[in-house]
C-alpha cells in the first residue's frame, strides 16, 4: 500500500508504523525530528545528560481508567501510582505534568476523588488535565469540570506558556453526551484561532488532547472529525508536537512540521488498530502486563532544537 | 422475554416482530408480572456491536440490552428519546416503545456503534 505521509491515514502503514514504535520503545531509543528525518539515540545518553540552563521537561500520563476492575487489570491504582513513582524518582526534576484523559472509568464522584488524590501525590509544581470521554459522558463534564476546570475556559481548554513552548490544551470529548464522536466545535476552535493569533512561528507548540486529532483509526472512533481544522491552524509554526492518549498504546506520525504521539495508558492495554473486533481492553498474562504500560517525558533541551519524547514501560 | 423469542431472534434478525407476536401469543399470561431488567435481553452488545443490530417489534414492546463486554457502553437515542447509563460488564438496560417509528441509537462511549429498533 502506497503510503499516505501529508493526508489521511493507511492501514498498512499504521500496522507497521506501530510495530516499529513499539520495537524502538521497547528498547529505550529516543525519537528527535531533525529536518524532517527520525534520528535516534539509546536512552541512556540521554538519561545521563545532565540538565542545562534553558532545559524544558515535563512529563504526561494518560488513560488511568480509574474505576475499571476488569481482567485487563484489577488494580489501576496501583499502577497509576507505579508510574506516577517513575515521574517522582526521575533525577531531572519535570516541571509538570500532563495527564491526557480518562482518568476515571466511569466518571464517578470517589473515581474523581482517587484521581485528584493520586495527582497530588506528584512531586511537580502543577498538573495539567483535559478530559476523555470517560470522564464526560453520562454528565457533559459537569464532575469532570467541577473538579479539574479551574484556569480553564469553555469545555476546559486552556493554554500556558513555559520555557519557551506554548502549550494548548484541548478537549475533544464534549460531544460524546450526544452521540457525537470526537470533536472540537466551533466554539473552541474559535478560542484557538486567537489563542495562536499573532503568535512568532517560531515558537515550538505542544498540543495536548485526549483522542487523537488525526484520522488514527476512524473504524474505531479514533478520530476528532474537526481535527483537520485545528491543524490547518497549527500548520504554520515550525515545530508542532500533539500528544494524546485514548488509544493506549505508543503510535507516531509525521505530518509536515507535525508530530503526533499517543501515549500508553497506565491501567490496561488496547489492540492495535484492526487487529481485534473492536477496541476493549487487552487481557494479556500478569506479567506481561507493566510491559504494555508507561509514561512520557518530553525534554526541550537548551530550547534548541526538536523537542525529544521518550516513552517508557512500567515494567 | 422468553427462550423461544431467542432462538427466533438468533435464526430471523430483522423479522423479531413475527417472533414476538408468537412469543406474545403463547405466554401473554406470564409476560406482565417479568421485570424486563431480570428478562433475557432482546440485544447483547459484545465486540463493541449491538447483536443483532437490527430489530423490529411490535408497538409496546419493551427491548432489553445486555452489556457482554469489559468495556462500559451505552445505548442512546440518536433522538434523544432513551438513554442508558454507562453499562458496565453484564449491566442491563431496558426500554419500552409506545410508538411506531425507526429508532436509531448508538453508545455515547464508542459512536461507532449503532442500532435500529424498528416499532411496528
Amino acid at each position: 500500500m502506497k503510503d499516505e505521509t501529508n493526508e489521511g491515514w493507511s492501514l498498512e502503514t499504521s500496522r507497521r508504523g506501530f510495530l516499529q514504535c513499539m520495537a524502538w520503545a521497547g528498547t529505550g531509543l529516543v525519537w528527535s525530528l531533525s529536518s524532517g528525518v527520525f534520528s535516534s539515540r539509546a536512552f541512556a545518553e540521554v538519561a545521563s545528560d545532565t540538565p542545562v540552563e534553558g532545559d524544558l521537561h515535563f512529563v504526561q500520563i494518560s488513560d488511568t481508567h480509574i474505576g475499571f476492575d476488569k481482567a485487563a487489570n484489577p488494580d489501576p491504582v496501583a499502577t497509576a501510582r507505579e508510574a506516577i513513582r517513575r515521574v517522582n524518582g526521575l533525577a531531572n526534576r519535570p516541571a509538570f505534568l500532563l495527564h491526557t484523559g480518562d482518568l476515571t472509568h466511569t466518571q464517578k464522584a470517589e473515581e474523581f476523588d482517587v484521581a485528584a488524590g493520586l495527582l497530588q501525590e506528584v512531586k511537580v509544581d502543577s498538573v495539567f488535565t483535559v478530559p476523555g470521554e470517560h470522564d464526560v459522558f453520562d454528565d457533559g463534564g459537569k464532575e469532570y469540570l467541577a473538579r479539574f476546570g479551574r484556569a480553564t475556559l469553555g469545555g476546559g481548554w486552556r493554554s500556558f506558556d513555559a520555557g519557551g513552548v506554548h502549550f494548548v490544551g484541548l478537549v475533544n470529548v464534549l460531544s460524546f453526551k450526544s452521540g457525537g464522536v470526537g470533536q472540537l466545535g466551533a466554539e473552541q476552535l474559535d478560542w484557538l484561532r486567537k489563542d495562536l493569533d499573532g503568535r512568532s512561528a517560531s515558537t515550538p507548540i505542544v498540543v495536548f488532547a485526549h483522542i487523537p486529532l488525526w484520522a488514527l483509526y476512524p473504524a474505531w472512533g479514533w478520530v476528532t472529525d474537526d481535527g483537520q481544522q485545528a491543524l490547518a491552524l497549527l500548520r504554520r509554526f515550525g515545530s508542532v508536537t500533539v500528544l494524546n492518549g485514548h488509544i493506549h498504546q505508543v503510535l507516531q506520525k509525521i505530518e509536515g512540521n507535525v508530530v503526533f504521539h499517543s501515549a500508553f495508558s497506565t491501567a490496561y492495554p488496547q489492540p492495535a488498530p484492526g487487529t481485534a473486533p473492536g477496541p476493549g481492553p487487552l487481557r494479556v498474562p500478569a506479567d506481561q502486563l507493566r510491559g504494555l504500560l508507561g509514561l512520557r517525558e518530553v525534554t526541550w533541551r537548551g530550547g534548541r532544537g526538536p523537542l525529544a519524547v521518550v516513552d517508557s514501560r512500567l515494567g | 422475554m422468553s427462550l423461544i423469542e431467542r432462538s427466533w431472534l438468533r435464526k430471523t434478525g430483522a423479522r423479531l416482530g413475527a417472533a414476538l407476536t408468537l412469543a406474545t401469543a403463547l405466554g401473554a399470561a406470564a409476560a406482565p408480572s417479568v421485570d424486563p431488567l431480570q428478562s433475557a435481553p432482546s440485544i447483547r452488545i459484545e465486540n463493541f456491536r449491538f447483536e443483532p443490530s437490527e430489530i423490529v417489534v411490535e408497538r409496546g414492546s419493551t427491548v432489553g440490552w445486555v452489556n457482554r463486554d469489559e468495556e462500559i457502553h451505552t445505548i442512546l437515542a440518536v433522538d434523544g428519546s432513551f438513554s442508558s447509563p454507562g453499562l458496565d460488564t453484564d449491566g442491563r438496560y431496558a426500554h419500552e416503545f409506545d410508538a411506531p417509528g425507526t429508532y436509531t441509537y448508538r453508545c455515547a462511549l464508542h459512536p461507532q456503534m449503532k442500532g435500529t429498533i424498528v416499532v411496528r
